[in-house]
C-alpha cells in the first residue's frame, strides 16, 4: 500500500479521534450520575396496579417517594416519615408518630393527614391497592397534631413490617386531590431523596435532588436512570463508561469487569431466594421421594460451579437476614441416603420415581442450568425428572390453581424478611402463591396469623420451618447475591432489599 | 378508474385481514397459559378478591362476549387501557409508533444506500476480484441476524471505540421539547443539529444492524437484475452511441431492473419492522418492540392486541404502498 500525506493525515486524525473519543467516562469527575437499571418502570403510583407489587422496581420509588418505615441497608428498621409507633396494651388500636418539618416535592408541608389519608386509601378497594388484605385491618383512622391513631378490626402482626414494603409509600393527600390519579402519573411528586425531572417511558427517568430531604440532601445533585433491560447492553454500558453503576449483570462479566481498572464490583446477598416448589400430588405425597430429592441436591456445588460461588445455600425459607432464621435446622448432602430412601419406597436408578419439574429459563441467573444439575444429580440416587420450562406467567397461573408439576422452581422476595411473607405465603395451601396442602403443616400455620406475643410468634414459625425441613415439603436452594458494578468515582450501599438507591451513593 | 378500484379494493381486502388478525390474536392469547389475573395477586388474596380483579378486568366474562366489547370500542377509536401501564392503549402505541417508524426508515434508507452501492459496483466490476469481495460480503452480512450484528456493533463502536449511545433514543440531558414524537424528523425541521447529531448518535447503530441483513438481500438482487439487464438489446445499443459504463447502468439499465428489487424491498421493510421488537430490546430504543416485549413479559392482553394490530396494519398498508409504486413505476401495468 502506498503511503500519501494525505492518508498519513487521515490515519493520523482517526487515531487521535479514537484516543478523545474513546476515553470512557470513569476516568473523569462525575457531574450527574448514571445508572443502568436492568427494569422499566411502568408506573408511578406505588400503590395500586400490577406495578405496585412488583419487588424489582421498588427501588424507583423509594427514591422519590417514602416508606411510612424505611429499612436501613442491613433490612433494619428506621426512623422515617413515621419515627415511633406501636400498639396500644390490649393491641385494639395502633399508633403512629410524624416527624415534624418535612415537605412535599412541591413545597407543601408534609403532615400527619397524609399519612391518615394514605392509609385510608389504600384500605379503600376502590383504589385497586392490592395489599387491601393488610391495610384494611384498621379503621377510623384519625390525625392529631403529629400523631396518628387507628383502631383495628383484626390484629396483624406483620403491619408495621408492611409498612416497610410493597405499597407502603406515603402520598401527598392536597396534590393527589388536586391532579387526580392522571394528573399524579403525568407529574408525581413526593418527600423522597429526589424529585422527577424528566421522565420518558421505556427510555428513562432523569432526576434531580430534593435539597429539602429530612434525610439529608443526596450527593449527586442529577441522577439519570437508563432502563436497560438487556444485560449484554449493561455490560457495554458499564465498560464504555456510559453507565457509572450497573446491576445484574452474569457473574462472569462481573467478574471479568472488576477486574478492570477504573471499575469496581459490590456482590452481596440480597433478600431473595431460589427454592423448588413441592407440590403434594401423585409421587410427591411420599415422602420418602421428597426427602431423597432434598438429600440428593449438592447446593454447594451448584453455587460454586453454575454462580461462581456467588449465592448462600440455605435450607428453610429463611435466609440469616430474616426474623425467624434459624441455623439448626439443616438439610445437607447425602446421596447414600437418598438411595436409601428411595428403596424403601421401591425405586432405583434401573427403576427410578418419575416426575416433572418446572423452570423458567433465564428469568434469574443460572435458572434452567440449575435445575438441569439437579436433574443431573437426582438422576444418580434414582429420580428422573423431565424438565418443563416455562414463562414466569404461567408460573403463577400454574400456582394460583394449585396445578403447578410436582416440581417446580422458582424465586421468592421477602425483603421485609418475616417469616409471614415467606414460609407463610408459601406454604399454607389457602394462598394463591402455595401448592401445599398438607393439613398438619396448615394446623401449625393457622394459630400463628394473628398471634399477639411476637416471641412466641416467632417460635412457632421457626417450629413450622423445622417441621417443613424434615419432610421435605419445599427444597430452598439459595440466597441469591447481587453483583454490581460501578465506576471507581462512586461509592456504592448495597442494600438487601435488592433496591438500587442511588441517594445511598456517594463519590469516591 | 382501474387503479382507483383497485385501491379500494384493497383497502377493502386490508380491513377484512384486520379483523381476521384482531379475531385470532384476541383468542389465542387468551387461551395461551398465564393469566394476566394470577400476576398481580397478594398473597393474601381471597376467591372474592380474584372474582372482583376478574370482573374489574372484564376476564369474568366469555371469550366471545369480551371480544364484542373490545370490538365495540375499537370502532370508536379505544382500544382499552394498558393493564400494566394504566393508560389507553391507543395513546401508548401512537406515542411510540413514530420511533419504530423513524428507526424503520432510516434503516431501510441505509440498507438501500449500501445494498445499492454494491449491487452497482459489482455490476461496474463484473467478473473482478471486486464483485467477488462484494458477493463474500452479501454472504456474510445474510448469514448473520440482526441482533448478532447489533452485539458486534455495540462491542466495536459503543466499547472498544465508544463513538455512538449503545441504549435509548435521546440524551436525557438535552433540553428540548418536542411537539411530536417524530424527532428526527422534528429537531431537523427545527434546525436542531445539536439534539439531530445527538438522536443519530443513537439510532446509527440499531438501524445499522436491521439494515445489514437487507441491504445485502438488496445488493444481491439488484446486481442479479442489473446483470441481467445489460444483455438486453436497448443497452447494447446505448453502448454502440457511445455512452460511458457508468452512463449505461444508471440511466439505462438501473429502472427496469430495480422493479423486482422494489416489490422486494417492500416485503422485507415489513420483516424489518418486525426485526425492530429485538433490537429495540437490546438497545433500549424505546419504541414498539420494545413495549410488544414488556407486554408480552406483563400479559397486558388489551396492549398486546393494540400492538400487534398496529403492526398489521403497518405491514398491509405497506405492501399496499409498494403495489401502487410498481403500478406507478411499471408503465405496462399503468397503461393496463
Amino acid at each position: 500500500m502506498k503511503l500519501s500525506r494525505r492518508s498519513l493525515l487521515k490515519t493520523s486524525a482517526a487515531a487521535a479521534t479514537f484516543a478523545t473519543v474513546g476515553l470512557p467516562s470513569f476516568a473523569q469527575e462525575i457531574d450527574e450520575l448514571v445508572i443502568a437499571y436492568n427494569v422499566n418502570l411502568p408506573s408511578w403510583d406505588p400503590t395500586v396496579g400490577p406495578s405496585a407489587v412488583n419487588p424489582t422496581i421498588q427501588g424507583f420509588y423509594q427514591s422519590i417517594f417514602d416508606l411510612y418505615i424505611p429499612q436501613n441497608p442491613d433490612l433494619s428498621f428506621g426512623q422515617g416519615l413515621i419515627t415511633d409507633y406501636g400498639w396500644n396494651d390490649d393491641q385494639t388500636k395502633i399508633w403512629m408518630e410524624v416527624r415534624d418539618g418535612v415537605t412535599w416535592h412541591n413545597g407543601d408541608p408534609f403532615t400527619a393527614e397524609d399519612i391518615a389519608w394514605s392509609l385510608e386509601r389504600a384500605a379503600n378497594a376502590e383504589t385497586g391497592n392490592p395489599i387491601q388484605f393488610i391495610w384494611g385491618k384498621v379503621e377510623n383512622i384519625t390525625a392529631e397534631g403529629n400523631r396518628v391513631t387507628a383502631d383495628v378490626k383484626e390484629y396483624e402482626p406483620t403491619f408495621f413490617k408492611w409498612m416497610s414494603f410493597l405499597t407502603g409509600y406515603v402520598l401527598p393527600k392536597k396534590y393527589y386531590e388536586e391532579v387526580g390519579a392522571d394528573g399524579f402519573e403525568a407529574a408525581p411528586i413526593g418527600t423522597g431523596p429526589y424529585m422527577v425531572e424528566k421522565f420518558e417511558r421505556n427510555a428513562f427517568v432523569r432526576l434531580k435532588a430534593n435539597e429539602n430531604y429530612w434525610g439529608g440532601a443526596p450527593a449527586f445533585k442529577s441522577v439519570t436512570i437508563k432502563f436497560v433491560t438487556d444485560a449484554a447492553s449493561r455490560v457495554a454500558e458499564i465498560e464504555s463508561g456510559n453507565s457509572h453503576v450497573t446491576l445484574e449483570v452474569p457473574y462472569e462479566e462481573f467478574d471479568r469487569l472488576k477486574a478492570k481498572d477504573g471499575i469496581e464490583g459490590v456482590a452481596e446477598p440480597i433478600s431473595d431466594i431460589g427454592m423448588i416448589f413441592l407440590n403434594d400430588i401423585d409421587v410427591m405425597t411420599d415422602p420418602n421421594v421428597r426427602k431423597a430429592a432434598a438429600l440428593a441436591i449438592d447446593k454447594g456445588l451448584i453455587i460454586e460451579r453454575l454462580l461462581s460461588g456467588y449465592g448462600v445455600a440455605i435450607d428453610t425459607m429463611q435466609t440469616p437476614d430474616y426474623a425467624a432464621y434459624d441455623e439448626t435446622i439443616t438439610v445437607g448432602h447425602d446421596m447414600e441416603k437418598a438411595k436409601e430412601l428411595l428403596a424403601e419406597s421401591g425405586y432405583s436408578v434401573d427403576n427410578p420415581v418419575k416426575f416433572k419439574i418446572q423452570t423458567t429459563k433465564g428469568f434469574k441467573p443460572k435458572d434452567y442450568e440449575m435445575v438441569q444439575a439437579i436433574v443431573g444429580l437426582w438422576r444418580k440416587v434414582g429420580i428422573e425428572a423431565e424438565i418443563e420450562v416455562y414463562e414466569i406467567a404461567k408460573h403463577y397461573e400454574l400456582r394460583a390453581a394449585d396445578t403447578l408439576a410436582p416440581a417446580a422452581f422458582y424465586n421468592w422476595g421477602n425483603s421485609v424478611g418475616d417469616p409471614t411473607t415467606s414460609t407463610g405465603f408459601a406454604m399454607f395451601g389457602p394462598s394463591p402463591h402455595s401448592v401445599w396442602d398438607g393439613e398438619e403443616t396448615f394446623n401449625m400455620i393457622l394459630p400463628l396469623w394473628g398471634e399477639k406475643d411476637e416471641a412466641k410468634r416467632i417460635e412457632g414459625w421457626k417450629a413450622v420451618d423445622r417441621h417443613i425441613a424434615e419432610n421435605a415439603e419445599v427444597i430452598p436452594l439459595l440466597q441469591y447475591v447481587q453483583p454490581i458494578l460501578h465506576v471507581s468515582g462512586v461509592n456504592v450501599v448495597p442494600h438487601r432489599s435488592g433496591a438500587l438507591l442511588p441517594h445511598l451513593m456517594t463519590r469516591a | 378508474m382501474t387503479l382507483l378500484r383497485n385501491i379500494l379494493m384493497r383497502l377493502l381486502s386490508t380491513a377484512i385481514t384486520l379483523f381476521g388478525v384482531a379475531v385470532i390474536i384476541f383468542v389465542v392469547i387468551r387461551v395461551v397459559p398465564g393469566n394476566p389475573i394470577a400476576m398481580m395477586l397478594p398473597p393474601g388474596a381471597t376467591e372474592a378478591d380474584i372474582a372482583r380483579l376478574q370482573a374489574q378486568y372484564g376476564f369474568d366474562k366469555s371469550i366471545f362476549e369480551q371480544f364484542m366489547i373490545w370490538l365495540r370500542g375499537v370502532v370508536q377509536g379505544d382500544f382499552g387501557t394498558s393493564i400494566s401501564l394504566r393508560q389507553p392503549v391507543s395513546s401508548l402505541v401512537l406515542n411510540r409508533l413514530p420511533a419504530t417508524l423513524e428507526l424503520s426508515i432510516v434503516a431501510l434508507l441505509i440498507a438501500v444506500v449500501i445494498g445499492g452501492t454494491m449491487a452497482l459496483t459489482g455490476t461496474r466490476w463484473r467478473n473482478t476480484r471486486k464483485e467477488g469481495a462484494i458477493d463474500v460480503s452479501t454472504g456474510m452480512a445474510l448469514s448473520i441476524p440482526d441482533f448478532l450484528w447489533g452485539l458486534v456493533l455495540i462491542l466495536l463502536f459503543g466499547v472498544l471505540w465508544p463513538v455512538f449511545h449503545i441504549s435509548g433514543r435521546i440524551s436525557p440531558a438535552l433540553d428540548i421539547d418536542f411537539t411530536t414524537n417524530f424527532y428526527l424528523f422534528e429537531a431537523l425541521l427545527r434546525l436542531r443539529f445539536d439534539v439531530l447529531g445527538d438522536l443519530i448518535g443513537h439510532m446509527f447503530m440499531p438501524a445499522l444492524a436491521l439494515a445489514i441483513p437487507l441491504s445485502a438481500i438488496i445488493a444481491q438482487l439488484l446486481k442479479q437484475s442489473l446483470k441481467e439487464t445489460m444483455h438486453l438489446d436497448y443497452v447494447t445499443l446505448s453502448r454502440t452511441h457511445g455512452y460511458g459504463e457508468h452512463h449505461v447502468i444508471t440511466r439505462d439499465a438501473l429502472p427496469n431492473a430495480i422493479l423486482p428489487t422494489l416489490t422486494l424491498v417492500g416485503v422485507q421493510f415489513t420483516f424489518l419492522i418486525g426485526g425492530t421488537v429485538i433490537i429495540e430490546r437490546l438497545f433500549s430504543y424505546e419504541g414498539l418492540g420494545n413495549m410488544a416485549i414488556d407486554a408480552v413479559i406483563n400479559r397486558d392482553l388489551p396492549l398486546i392486541q393494540g400492538i400487534v394490530i398496529l403492526f398489521a396494519l403497518i405491514f398491509t398498508l405497506v405492501n399496499l404502498a409498494v403495489d401502487m409504486l410498481y403500478v406507478v413505476l411499471n408503465p405496462r401495468l399503468r397503461h393496463a
